[in-house]
């Protein structure tokens, strides 16, 4: 039989390094129909042999239910999964530091009436700080076993196994006595009360966390600290992710090239080298962007300076209606909106979470870079403005600003209409200093890496393959206007016509729907370059620049600062908001802003050059 | 008086938590404030003195003005 063990305790505590210590790492994210909230689930074997599935509850501080997070763990521990079912034991990770603040919520879960072993988690941590705990005494005083655990090590979870045998082998439904009652304010009291008794010494805060803080938060200096973290951040996505990703799209090609090799020149052979190659490589290009930018929130998050980020940028991005937490899932959308809108996670508060999600899309992502590139380059002169900035430097920085402050608008006018609701309270810890784990860092790159990979092996690789077969058939087609892709080229160009889009543009964006910097290629086909890639770039720029106006190119300038042109974005935002509603209202609100702006700056340049 | 009152630097007893919105009153429990527990104002945001970074015990707490009003402290 299998046992089902829930995991439970507050942000902070060492919950997932224990979880990745107990199972191995080896975790499924397990998803639960209509509930947003992700957990992890991992199997491990006591030592007398009892196999358990351990379910890892979100973080949370007590169980009022008052946040999305607050539900999922209580209907979970009453049973109202139906994909899990009623635990049979739960886990209550305390952190030994914080016992005396954190102890009331070990006595409101007792009341859930569960069997449960209490986790004084991070003693080592605790004890070099100077405070010590009679461990028995809290046993005693708590009613439950209590095991203390150190972060890292072994020792502690070899008790924590003995004892899960221990409850196992006795009654599990008869092994508690149940509630006191359910007034905060008095398990607060009973809690202090017993904390007293157990915490033989106590430390105040930390030393060096006080030393660190003094400067990081410090009004002067915490935003210059920041303002340089984040420039080394966007400096590793951009700088250091580029030999890797040249030696990704090498490798791409070259396995294009061996494949056609192999396969000949068959309708096949280009199925799976123009199709699925070119297609799925185009977005695996990103991986290292993906994991690099991933290894360093990870490491912000777990070292504890990302609550001082937010901290710092709660005012300003309150301003604009969003949270300090949201400063996080969008600078992630910098390098791509996916992770962006994956690590909104971090928002606690629903609709504040579901107006960052839908704002992400306005970052400029890394993969309209290549498409601000090309026309930049072709119609952009390179002259200096005010003396020192080049033109074409602060056209692409305009369109960096452009992106952002619309976010900022959008999150504004959405919080009064769509995301509508009493403004989230920040309520936030800022943990104590701490050296990352380096193996919960690697389980976490890893994971985000797979998970994208795997949307790669998917989502993408389906429609390259179906825009493929648009610009392949049909078979009698001998040029691309002729094919599927240029018919519904045609079509779009009547719509896209008043915005100043010509036919060209019009066939190009067919692909481009799936993923932004398809469109550079698309548009070399269409005016069809000959060369390789290194000639396209240069040659497509000089011919752009003869067969579009200026207005044409600003325009689709302003164009790819809106349009969601991502499916991959849009499947994300439909799995973490577990709804088609919102990916929809994304795409909508995103094509009329879009058309709107490349509309606007058409008119508007026609008249001024 | 108010904990917002507090001089920075000086630590104070919480006396007593409360708000109109019962949710605050709930949310500032369970993050760990209640009576007689020590507090102190660390740090202010860089914006208009917001957020404040509170010392609760040996924790740090981040609330906002319209939290942090919510929590009464006797020297």
């Amino acid at each position: 039989m299998k046992y089902k063990v829930a995991l439970i305790g507050a942000p902070n505590c060492g919950k997932s390094t224990l979880f990745n210590g107990l199972t191995g790492g080896r975790a499924k994210t397990a998803n639960y129909a209509g509930v947003t909230v992700e957990t992890k689930k991992g199997i491990f074997e006591t030592h007398a042999g009892h196999d358990i599935e351990l379910y890892d509850l979100p973080g949370i501080y007590g169980l009022t239910a008052r946040s999305q997070d607050e539900k999922v763990a209580i209907d979970m521990l009453n049973g109202e999964m139906k994909e899990v079912g009623r635990p049979h034991l739960m886990l209550v990770v305390i952190d030994a530091s914080n016992l005396r603040t954190h102890l009331h919520s070990a006595l409101q879960l007792r009341e859930m009436g569960l069997p449960m072993i209490v986790v004084l988690n991070m003693i080592d941590i605790a004890t070099r700080d100077g405070i010590e705990i009679n461990v028995g005494e809290l046993s005693n005083q708590l009613g439950v076993p209590v095991v203390a655990s150190r972060a890292t090590r072994k020792e502690g979870r070899e008790e924590l196994l003995n004892q899960i045998d221990k409850l196992l082998i006795c009654d599990l439904e008869t092994a508690l006595a149940k509630s006191v009652h359910d007034n905060l304010a008095l398990l607060q009291k009973d809690a202090r009360k017993i904390a007293s008794i157990v915490i033989e010494k106590e430390a105040s805060l930390n030393v060096i966390t006080r030393k660190i803080d003094d400067i990081v938060l410090n009004p002067f200096l915490g935003p210059l600290v920041l303002a340089l973290v984040l420039f080394l951040m966007f400096q590793a996505v951009f700088t250091w992710a580029t030999p890797f990703m040249d030696a990704i799209s090498y490798l791409v090609e070259a396995l294009g090239r061996n494949v056609r090799n192999i396969l000949g020149k068959s309708l096949f052979s280009q199925l799976i080298v123009d199709g699925i190659i070119a297609g799925v490589g185009a977005v695996l290009v990103f991986l290292p962007q993906i994991v690099i930018l991933f290894a360093f929130i990870i490491i912000l998050e777990a070292s504890g300076y990302m609550s001082r980020a937010a901290f710092l940028m709660d005012e300003i991005m309150r301003r604009a209606g969003l949270n300090g937490r949201a400063f996080i899932p969008l600078l992630s959308s910098f390098a791509c909106a996916i992770p962006g809108i994956m690590s909104a996670r971090v928002i606690e508060h629903e609709r504040d979470r579901l107006t960052t999600i839908l704002i992400a899309p306005l970052m400029t992502c890394s993969a309209r870079l290549p498409v601000y590139t090309l026309i930049i380059a072709a119609f952009i002169p390179n002259k200096p403005v005010f003396g020192f900035i080049g033109l074409q430097g602060l056209v692409m920085f305009c369109l960096y600003l452009s992106g952002i402050i619309s976010a900022f608008i959008v999150a504004f006018v959405l919080k009064r209409t769509m995301t509508h609701g009493a403004s989230q309270a920040l309520i936030m810890e800022l943990p104590s200093y701490k050296l990352p784990n380096a193996r919960d860092f690697f389980l976490g790159i890893y994971m985000a890496a797979k998970s994208f990979v795997r949307r790669a092996g998917t989502v993408i690789l389906w429609t390259s393959v179906i825009l493929w077969g648009l610009s392949r058939f049909p078979l009698s087609a001998t040029n691309l206007r002729e094919t599927f892709a240029g018919k519904i080229g045609a079509i779009l160009e009547k719509v896209l016509a008043p915005i100043g889009f010509n036919l060209e543009i019009s066939i190009a964006l067919v692909p481009g729907l799936a993923a932004r910097e398809v469109a550079v290629g698309a548009l070399g086909t269409i005016y069809s370059i000959q060369g390789g890639d290194a000639n396209l770039e240069t040659g497509l720029a000089q011919t752009l620049q003869h067969a579009w106006s200026l207005p044409t190119a600003l325009a689709f300038l302003a164009w790819y600062v809106f349009a969601p042109q991502c499916f991959a974005t849009l499947a994300t935002i439909r799995r973490e908001t577990n709804s088609w509603k919102w990916p929809v209202f994304a795409f909508c609100y995103l094509i009329i802003l879009a058309y709107i702006a490349a509309g606007a700056t058409y008119y508007i340049s026609k008249i001024w050059f | 008086m108010e904990l917002l009152n507090l001089e920075k630097g000086k630590s104070a007893i919480v006396s007593g938590i409360n708000a109109k919105d019962e949710t605050i009153i709930a949310k500032l429990r369970e993050i760990g404030f209640a009576e007689g527990d020590e507090v102190e104002i660390m740090h202010y945001g860089p914006i208009a003195k917001t957020p404040i970074c509170i010392r609760l015990n040996r924790t740090l707490i981040a609330l906002r003005p319209e939290e942090a009003c919510a929590i009464e402290v006797e020297a």
